[in-house]
């Protein structure tokens, strides 16, 4: 209800772009489509900041239009759709839900270059990306086992799709690997997006003892929840560290800037392909938010020992043996998991505790 | 679960019914006039978003609960003047007003998204907040916390002991008959119709002052709806009320503790749960027809129109 209305206010906003924007023949246009605010402060607000990076580098030879608030469905087909009709040569749907329309309307305006975020179907002028957050999860991990006292780690989970187990997991690999005595207890909120229920989830995990709070949803509320029984926290999408001053450790921060720079270029060149781009912190697409000063010197030097190991390609967040919730080795000794083990992951590594709802 | 848990299990239970006992109590006193508001959820955002955007001027999280009342007063005052003085359809209109609270409430919030402020300090009476298990949930709470429940008495005394409860219940039973009396229909419903709102106001404003110390669009997250349904849950009873709010309340607080043991409860169904146990009372007052008949008001949403 709500959301229709929203997206009927998009499509509105869109139409009245066209009368407002006196745009120059000579440059190309780029369109982004954000599922949020991009006062979010978190994952839409992110990739805004690619937008206008892409702005400032190129603003000479491209000018971008973006259109926040789009809900998943019916309403983002339209939108797309409005851009691809008015002129935008390469358009960037930035939510897993714009998949279906994203391909609809490609199929409609060949000439005209998509690329849609953590999605799996490509077409000729459809490309996928997304980044590899569970790198980032190992390096907080790694600071994380260092820093619980009580070996309870409370970890809030939006929504059980692969990417946020494997997130857990990952997580929980590097935790135990620096201290074997920690446990992280999962609750799930089904949402991504949802202050109230996160701060709740937050509550309730402290109650049971955790010391550290992470979260792999987008609001500030379980770092502010955090702060306030003066317990650690980890942020989520951005630097979330002025919810919590003291109890902000670190957070995963994406960062797109790097990517849209390049893959307008591409366009620009003419060398643009629809492929598929999965990267990690080597390719700066995400990137650790800066470290409290609490945390100890030899810490920061682990954790940043562990960050370049995965960066050279000499460490992997998934290096067997790995064994599930009940013992079993699912992946054996000596090996790594698959890429496509990764996307897949529908089950936890020992040490977490909870049962993956199904 | 052990002992020690219990106290901050029941203390995050009487936070997590807080807004839901503003905005029920609000919308209770609302319908005993005869008047259905279904913009409690517009109303609360527009509260959050007003009392977030006070209180950050200010420095003051007082003037945000005031400012917060006020906005949802505003709110319902637009109601009013459109239901019960243009007599346009109060469904509809209740719908209208959560669409536009929705929509207003981020327009005014976008310049105070991810503005941390400071959250309302709680109570430390020395001694009775430091006895175990019920120390803190007690005497432990903030502010808020304790004004909600304090609603309860005040709301039943005033509907049920006072002549201008008992006037508000007769427009809202009858108001052919009240009018014939005398009263005057329109202005009491009026009266009633702000009340709602302002309590709706509050129970925002407690959400994004106290509950979660910011402001995020559409943070309410239904909780108007649950407000909405806990009125007939409680089938239009103050006292109930706060039975159904700490029901509600509670379920969502024990889920996520039962999940963080590894006990898995599927969260689904547990936020399905008051809206079931809304249809369920529906069907067990329906099936005596003189219980509904003392209970639901029998110009609930009924147009008066003055002669």
């Amino acid at each position: 209800m709500g959301k229709a209305l929203m997206g009927a206010a998009a499509v509105a906003a869109l139409c009245s772009l066209g009368a407002g924007a006196a745009v120059a023949q000579d440059k190309m246009k780029v369109g982004f489509v954000y599922v949020g605010p991009i006062s979010d402060h978190g994952y839409s607000f992110q990739h805004d900041q690619g937008r206008l990076a892409v702005e400032k580098t190129l603003g000479d030879k491209v000018t971008t239009t973006f259109v926040e608030n789009v809900p998943e469905g019916a309403d983002a087909e339209r939108v797309i759709e409005q851009l691809a009709a008015s002129g935008h040569k390469l358009i960037f749907t930035t939510s897993f839900g714009f998949m279906n329309p994203t391909l609809k309307v490609a199929q409609r305006y060949p000439d005209v270059k998509f690329e849609h975020a953590t999605g799996y179907k490509r077409a000729k002028n459809v490309a996928t990306y997304s980044a590899r957050f569970y790198e980032g999860r190992t390096v907080v991990g790694t600071i994380v086992g260092k820093m619980t006292k009580s070996n309870i780690v409370g970890y809030i989970g939006s929504f059980p799709i692969p990417e946020v187990v494997g997130g857990i997991n990952a997580f929980t690999i590097a935790l135990r690997e620096q201290n074997p005595k920690a446990e992280v207890r999962v609750v799930w909120v089904n949402s991504w997006y949802d202050p109230p229920k996160e701060a709740e989830a937050a509550k309730a995990l402290i109650d049971q003892g955790a010391d550290v709070i992470v979260q792999h949803t987008d609001s500030p509320a379980p770092v502010q929840a955090a702060e306030e029984r003066g317990l650690w926290s980890v942020g989520q999408s951005s630097d979330m560290s002025r919810f919590g001053p003291k109890s902000h450790l670190t957070g995963i921060v994406d960062d797109w800037s790097g990517y849209y720079i390049q893959r307008v270029q591409a366009v620009l060149d003419g060398t643009w392909k629809a492929e598929d781009t999965w990267g990690g912190l080597k390719d700066k697409m995400l990137y650790l938010a800066p470290y409290n000063p609490a945390i100890p010197a030899d810490v920061v030097a682990l954790a940043n020992t562990v960050r370049d190991g995965i960066m050279d390609g000499s460490r992997h967040s998934f290096t067997g043996p790995i064994k599930d919730q009940s013992g079993k080795v699912v992946i054996p000794a000596g090996q790594k998991a698959t890429d496509e083990q990764i996307l897949k992951m529908d089950w936890f590594v020992e040490g977490v505790v909870g049962k993956l709802p199904k | 679960m052990s002992i020690e848990v219990a106290g901050p299990v029941i203390a995050a239970m009487m936070t997590a019914a807080t807004p839901l006992l503003f905005a029920a109590l609000g919308e209770l006193v609302v319908e005993k006039s005869g008047v259905l508001n279904l913009g409690v959820e517009g109303m609360m955002l527009g509260g959050a978003v007003v009392g977030f955007a006070a209180a950050v001027l200010t420095g003051s999280s007082a003037v945000g609960f005031v400012a917060g009342a006020l906005a949802g007063l505003l709110l319902a005052a637009l109601f009013g003047v459109l239901t019960l003085g243009l007599f346009t359809n109060q469904v509809a209109t209740g719908l209208a007003l959560t669409l536009f609270g929705v929509g207003l409430s981020s327009l005014v919030g976008q310049g105070y998204v991810g503005h941390p402020i400071a959250d309302v300090p709680e109570l430390h009476i020395p001694v009775l907040t430091d006895l175990p298990i019920i120390g803190q949930p007690l005497f432990g709470q903030s502010l808020p916390v304790y004004l909600a429940l304090a609603a309860v008495p005040a709301v039943h005394w005033f509907l049920f002991r006072t002549r201008a409860g008992l006037v508000l219940r007769a427009v809202g039973e009858n108001h052919t008959a009240a009018h014939a009396l005398g009263y005057k229909v329109i202005r009491i419903r009026f009266l009633a119709v702000l009340f709602g709102g302002a309590m709706s106001g509050l129970g925002g404003a407690y959400l994004s002052l106290d509950y979660t110390p910011m402001w995020a669009e559409g943070m309410t997250a239904g909780r108007g709806w649950i407000a909405l349904a806990l009125v007939v849950f409680a089938t239009w009873k103050p006292g109930r009320v706060l039975a159904g709010a700490w029901l509600f309340g509670g379920v969502t607080i024990l889920q996520l503790h039962a999940q963080g043991v590894g006990f898995a409860v599927p969260s689904q169904l547990l936020s399905m749960l008051p809206y079931l146990a809304t249809v369920l009372v529906l069907v067990l007052i329906s099936r005596d027809v003189t219980r509904i008949r003392l209970n639901a008001p029998a110009s609930l949403g009924k147009i008066f129109y003055p002669d």
